[in-house]
């Protein structure tokens, strides 16, 4: 065992799993914190705690982690490579390790030109691929970068992000077995709607036989609205969303596009469980918590498995 | 080349404010060729300056000057010239900050019996090359050590906004960096490079954490080479 935490554990006995995903506030509110959770507790494997997702100040991953330990649920951590060097992301990895925390996600982060404070000045000290590395390092090795032994016991499940959509589309899963290389344990991938394109990966990533060196998350997110899909398509780097999906959406008629959007994001994970080499999905309900129960019994995913 | 761009005429003007004799010095190389801080720029200035103070009756001088470069103490020395440095009571440097930092340096070194002040009147931006009329790109940060054979000669630490050293990051779209759809992806070009090169394969093995000791993280740094020293 890499850390022993359920998602590790789920994943070895060979269970599809499903990992929500959880936006810290803005502001040190717990209640807020405590709410969304509680939408999440029973209906996913592990919750994602996003660190300062598009570069807006929140809460911090490592807090709110533990606070959803306390509250019964098992966090996935995230860190990013913007905002810390490698001294700061070590000491921050053995607080989460002392509080419990067994799995984690390395990101370069969103640079800062997207958020609130865009005249901030970044790190990027070391890159979301090295950070794998490390952590893989301080877990086997016992060791820090440079070689210090690590004093107790330092356990992660390690996941890292992967973009099938972003370009050049023919190097992407290169840059996916550079993070095998690194040491990855896990993966989740961006928001999928384009299976075309998300298939066509998944066939390079079986020929290379990736799919057993690390288990890959599908990402998915429902689309609430036709604007929605449409900013997302616009606006998000890596995002690609097909006019057939957007005009589904449509079709749905006033009032019935969220409920069109859910059908959709089901039926996207019912294929994907079928799909070669996918372990697992990656829901990401962003400001939507509230609908995964929702979700999850539509596509037939509940009860989750115990141990 | 150090490229740099003139700060706001009214920023320039409430620095000089105090002042009654003003010389504006230019200065012949990087910031000449981005017509920023040349000749004809220091005129430029020295007579929007001259004009403006005129138009509310300060009754100011505002002369112009210019040194092949303020980098380096031998196109400063000439006694005529570190006379009328000596006259001014500040000396608006149009130089490059290194240029400004050296020039004020310089006369204070050589000029013993009054201190002389220097302020800039350029905000200096990066190290990068003229790409086509009126347009500069940044393209080194001086890291100290030099990555360029491993990356098809594009750089990955001052062109990539993230400085990966294992690029493209999620956020590469159509060639173009996630912060901005003018910018080309560094990482994008790199592979690119490395394709028509027949070279993809050297980017294939993870890169290592980057010692940035040899980068200003390592503090202010000083280059000495003893067999040149006397
Ligand atoms: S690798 Fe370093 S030295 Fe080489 S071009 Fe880039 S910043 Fe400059
Ligand atoms: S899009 Fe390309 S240049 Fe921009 S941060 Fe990502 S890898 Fe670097």
């Amino acid at each position: 065992m890499k850390s022993g935490s359920n998602l590790e554990r789920l994943l070895e006995k060979g269970e599809f799993v499903v990992t929500g995903e959880l936006g810290p506030p803005k502001g040190p509110d717990v209640e807020v914190v405590k709410k969304k959770a509680a939408m999440l507790k029973g209906n996913v494997d592990a919750v994602n705690i996003t660190d300062n997702q598009t570069a807006i100040v929140r809460m911090s991953s490592i807090a709110t982690a533990k606070i959803l330990i306390e509250e019964g649920l098992e966090p996935n951590m995230q860190m990013v490579a913007r905002d810390r060097n490698r001294i700061a992301m070590m000491s921050d990895l053995f607080g989460a390790s002392a509080f419990g925390i067994k799995n984690m996600l390395c990101l370069s982060g969103d640079h800062q030109s997207f958020g609130n404070h865009p005249e901030a000045k970044n790190v990027f000290d070391i890159d979301s691929i090295q950070m794998i590395y490390m952590v893989k390092t301080m877990r086997d090795e016992h060791k820090v970068i440079c070689g210090d032994e690590i004093e107790g016991d330092f356990k992660m499940f390690i996941g890292a992000a992967c973009n099938p959509f972003a370009d050049p589309f023919q190097y992407r899963v290169h840059r996916l077995a550079k993070k095998v290389e690194a040491g990855v344990d896990f993966i989740q991938t961006q928001c999928i709607y384009d299976m075309k394109r998300f298939k066509e990966f998944m066939k390079q990533v079986v020929d290379m036989g990736l799919h057993e060196k690390c288990k890959i998350l599908a990402g998915v997110t429902p689309l609430k609205s036709v604007g929605m899909a449409r900013y997302m398509a616009a606006n998000v780097s890596g995002i690609i969303i097909p006019e057939e999906m957007i005009d589904r959406l449509k079709g749905a008629g006033k009032g019935n596009v969220a409920t069109e959007g859910i059908k959709i994001v089901c039926e996207q994970m019912q294929e994907l469980k079928e799909t070669e080499g996918i372990a697992g999905i990656h829901l990401m309900a962003i400001e939507w918590e509230h609908k995964v129960a929702e979700i999850m019994e539509a596509a037939g995913f509940l009860p989750r498995p115990t141990l | 080349m150090i490229t740099a761009d003139r700060k706001p005429f009214e920023e320039i003007k409430e620095s000089v404010k105090d002042y009654k004799k003003i010389m504006v010095l230019g200065c012949e190389t990087c910031v000449a060729i981005c017509q920023a801080g040349g000749e004809k720029e220091a005129e430029i200035l020295a007579s929007e300056l001259r004009l403006a103070f005129g138009n509310e009756g300060n009754k100011v001088e505002v002369n112009d000057e210019l040194v092949v470069r303020q980098c380096d103490d031998e196109f400063m020395a000439d006694p005529a010239f570190l006379e009328k440095v000596k006259e001014a009571d500040v000396i608006l440097s149009i130089a490059c900050g290194v240029g400004v930092q050296h020039a004020c340096n310089f006369f204070n070194r050589t000029i013993t019996d009054k201190p002389i002040r220097v302020i800039p009147g350029l905000n200096t931006t990066f190290m990068g090359a003229n790409i086509d009329v009126g347009l500069w790109e940044e393209r080194c940060l001086g890291c100290g050590d030099c990555v360029l054979e491993k990356t098809g000669g594009i750089c990955p630490i001052a062109r990539c906004a993230k400085s990966l050293l294992n690029g493209p990051c999620g956020g590469s779209s159509n060639g173009k960096c996630e912060i901005n759809k003018e910018l080309d992806c560094a990482w994008n070009l790199i592979i690119e490079r490395l394709e028509a090169l027949g070279d993809l394969d050297r980017i294939k093995p993870v890169e290592m954490y980057k010692d940035w000791r040899p980068s200003h993280s390592g503090g202010p740094r000083k280059r000495v080479r003893e067999d040149l020293r006397l």
